[in-house]
């Protein structure tokens, strides 16, 4: 089977979790046997990837480079600016418009390979709105069948707001023209349903996954986070988020019931990693709260500091209003913490050892801050359980399943095809 | 009938916090000597920058005006913080600074050596810094002060109380309107319940006629000509006193020599001593010579900033009061460590400029407080103080790990 993916970026150049998600999902699919096209709209070496698959550069444009030199390739996140993350500055309004006509650019040069044969898949997969035009043209050009994978719709990204009108068309053409769609999550799948109209049994939940031996482990000594590891030998519980600060991510419910959980219990120290347009008014609520000397932001991490913010954590909080998703969850799990994750946070579908709450019910989650801190033995059930669950959790399986979904989709569109001209030949005899 | 001009000039640089970040926290101790030369917080550099256009200028300008002119005086205020990075970075600007001194014209205002609002935190650290400064002071130039002020002038009656029990013969104060009401603030006065100490109110018309409006070209008397501003120095002629109080940086800083700051401030004692009635003094020679007039009762806090002439530049919002309650709260706790480096990296955390840098007040408008902040914003002003102040806290929990049992 020859599959194309359409998509828009691949680690190393990736500004999310969007470029990971993909290569993971691709990797595991090479693995089974599927032959991959996978079609970028820029030009880069990709090392990794090119070991089991073809990567193919729609343009002769380099990745993107935002101030600080690393690479956000052509930035997954639909109107948030690649430098501050924000929706609001000057750049993300240029970007906003930029990207949409970045996607059409993308859909004409994708056309253009498909029609000089360049590209000739069996099925077509295109990941998020910013590849579904491209999709679509490749499917009216081919005739071959359209899978959609959202990852996270424009209601998701605008946390509350509406959104961008233009990205939501672009989502509801993908989403009308394509075959079937895959959701992360039944979350997402419920807004596909409810806030695009798409029929219930067109879409199939596919949860992202995890590969265990994918993720290192620290193992030298560092200096990194002395503060915290120096109170946890007074018998401090450290409490980590990780994720942009924006509206999106609920860092204000996080602060907010951090306030109430060091009225009972002091020994709490809150790491907020991460940047975003949220930033000063976290700051300032914190301080609000009379919480500062409590919450540390740790601004945003990558690498080795990264992983061992999940290392020295004693509970991971997943607060978000709206997550499609949430890898950073299962990483979390994988580094041995206990995890609070929001019913609004799609990973929460997919484990069981964990403690949930309404992104809003601040009570609530201090609560299980409380309990959790205050309790070694519910804190060590808690993570031995998830870390149990996780290991189960394989990209191999999605694989299987996306196979199962493409042969349907395909025995599917001949079967129609076959109707088709079934009736064609009835009406020519009549 | 004479009649006085009393020039009093406040020298002050603070330890700026380098850009501290959550990972220096409890590895680097070092919260001051900023790496990246730019950065805005690099003390050194902007010691170095203020010094060439202010310090070395003004002061050569001012010994000039003293051995010409033998009643020219003046009374300065110099923090702890300032004498540091003088010894640290800069020694032959502390040479200048003595030179002034020497001439035994030149007054020594005490104040907190760290240029903290300890008086409305810790009473008794505030009694510390104000001894250390007295201390460094005779150390440095041999005199012992005897005329106060407190960070940013500010005062209420209870500073005039402390000054009057600790035999101070003058405090400084800001001569705000709705304080001095019909009263002139061109007369000495005495604090409401003290004996002996006066209290001498700046005439903040005429002083930010010379240290804010100099070079504002909109305003209506630019540009100030030392004719017209002479006719305003002696508007009031019963009067015995002139209370100019500026910042020192005003020459060359705030004000910067091709505005002709320098030139106004060599004529001003030139054209004011014409006049055989007129004369300078300095803060405690004023309070010798001229009888308070009145009692002034002031029972909230007035300081010399902003159009509030409150405490509100410093600790208005919640960072600063956090960043402020915070600090202050470990005060017994390090002192108890008996750790002089300890001691003194906490100490220069109290300095007020911290807190001012974390003002969201006008943060919109770009003005002052953003001018003077070394950071991008007063988010992050914050966030490396706090991290540098959880330091403190990691310091002590080591120290009181090692000298338990």
């Amino acid at each position: 089977m020859k599959l194309m993916m359409l998509g828009w970026e691949l680690p190393p150049y990736n500004s999310g979790g969007l470029g990971v998600a993909c290569y993971q999902m691709a990797k595991a699919l090479a693995g089974k046997g599927v032959d991959i096209q996978f079609v970028l709209p820029y030009k880069a070496r990709h090392e990794d990837s090119e070991k089991f698959m073809e990567v193919v550069a729609a343009s002769n444009t380099p990745p993107l480079v935002n101030d600080k030199g690393e690479y956000v390739a052509m930035g997954a996140y639909s109107g948030t600016c690649p430098t501050c993350q924000s929706r609001e500055c000057d750049h993300a309004r240029e970007y906003g418009q930029g990207f949409v006509a970045a996607t059409r650019k993308y859909a004409d040069q994708v056309e253009k390979l498909v029609r000089r044969h360049k590209l000739s898949p069996d099925i077509i997969h295109a990941h998020d709105w910013l590849t579904m035009e491209a999709g679509v043209r490749a499917k009216e050009v081919s005739g071959r069948p359209l899978v959609v994978h959202v990852h996270a719709t424009e209601f998701d990204r605008a946390g509350g707001h509406l959104g961008n009108p233009l990205i939501h068309e672009i989502e509801y053409n993908g989403l009308m023209a394509a075959d079937r769609i895959f959701a992360v999550s039944q979350i997402t799948k419920d807004i596909i349903v409810r806030e695009y109209h798409i029929p219930e049994d067109k879409v199939e939940v596919v949860h992202n996954s995890l590969d265990p031996d994918e993720l290192e482990r620290t193992i030298i000594e560092t200096n990194n986070y002395m503060y915290a590891k120096e109170l946890r030998k007074h018998g401090w519980t450290v409490v980590a988020s990780i994720g942009r600060l924006t509206v999106q991510k609920g860092l204000t419910y996080l602060l907010e019931s951090a306030a109430l959980a060091l009225a009972h219990n002091p020994k709490l120290l809150f790491l907020v990693s991460g940047t975003g347009e949220q930033r000063d008014q976290l700051i300032e609520l914190a301080a609000d709260l009379g919480i500062s000397d409590r919450v540390v932001f740790v601004g945003f991490v990558r690498g080795e500091r990264w992983r061992e913010l999940y290392e020295i954590a004693d509970i991971f909080v997943m607060p978000s209003v709206s997550e499609p998703f949430g890898l950073t969850a299962l990483e979390a799990a994988h580094y041995g913490t206990a995890l609070l994750i929001s019913k609004q946070s799609g990973v929460g579908e997919v484990l069981r050892n964990i403690m949930r709450f309404d992104y809003w019910d601040t009570r609530k989650l201090a609560d299980e801050i409380i309990n959790i801190s205050l309790s070694p033995s519910l804190k060590k059930e808690l993570m031995e359980g998830v870390k149990e669950e996780y290991l189960n959790f394989s990209w191999n399986d999605v694989a299987e399943k996306l196979s199962r979904e493409y042969h349907r989709v395909m025995r599917g569109r001949r079967r129609a095809m076959h109707d088709d001209s079934k009736l064609h030949l009835e009406r020519v005899a009549a | 009938m004479s009649k006085a001009i009393v020039l009093y000039m406040h020298v002050h640089q603070p330890w700026r916090v380098r850009e501290y970040s959550a990972f220096d926290t409890a590895v680097d101790h070092n919260y001051w000597n900023e790496a990246n030369h730019h950065s805005g917080a690099n003390n050194a550099r902007i010691l170095r920058k203020v010094a060439e256009k202010s310090y070395f200028p003004t002061n050569a300008m001012l010994l000039d005006m003293l051995n010409s002119h033998p009643e020219f005086k003046l009374s300065l205020s110099i923090t702890g913080t300032f004498l540091e990075q003088c010894e640290a970075y800069l020694p032959e600007l502390l040479s200048s600074f003595k030179a002034l001194v020497d001439t035994g014209r030149v007054e020594i205002v005490g104040e907190t050596y760290y240029h903290s609002l300890a008086f409305f935190y810790n009473r008794a650290e505030f009694d510390r810094q104000v001894a250390l400064h007295a201390k460094k002071i005779k150390d440095v130039f041999g005199v012992t002060p005897t005329a106060f002020r407190n960070t940013e002038l500010a005062y209420n009656n209870d500073l005039g109380r402390w000054a009057d029990i600790h035999g101070y013969k003058a405090v400084l104060a800001e001569g705000w309107d709705s304080v001095l009401g019909w009263r002139s603030p061109n007369y000495a006065y005495r604090p409401v319940s003290t004996q002996n100490v006066k209290l001498l109110l700046k005439n903040y018309k005429l002083s930010d006629d010379m240290a804010f409006r100099f070079s504002n070209r909109g305003w209506a008397e630019w540009p100030l000509t030392m004719d017209k501003y002479a006719g305003w120095l002696d508007a009031e002629p019963d009067s015995p006193l002139v209370n100019l109080f500026v910042d020192y940086e005003t020459f060359g800083e705030h004000q910067w020599a091709d505005t002709g700051i320098f030139e106004f401030l060599r004529q001003l004692p030139h054209d004011w001593l014409s006049r055989p009635e007129h004369t300078f003094m300095t803060v405690s020679e004023a309070a010798d010579s001229v009888e308070a007039k009145d009692y002034i009762d002031m029972p909230h806090t007035v300081t010399w900033a902003d159009t509030e002439r409150d405490l509100s530049a410093w600790l208005g919002n919640r960072m600063q009061q956090e960043s402020q309650g915070n600090i202050y709260n470990l005060s017994s706790a390090v002192m108890e460590t008996g750790d002089e480096n300890l001691i003194s990296d906490w100490r220069r955390l109290t300095t007020s400029d911290h807190p001012y840098y974390m003002s969201t007040k006008y943060w919109n408008d770009g003005d002052v407080h953003a001018y003077f902040s070394p950071y991008p914003s007063p988010y992050d002003a914050f966030l490396y103080y706090m991290n540098a102040l959880r330091d403190i806290k990691y310091r002590l929990m080591q120290h009181n790990q090692n000298h338990k049992g």
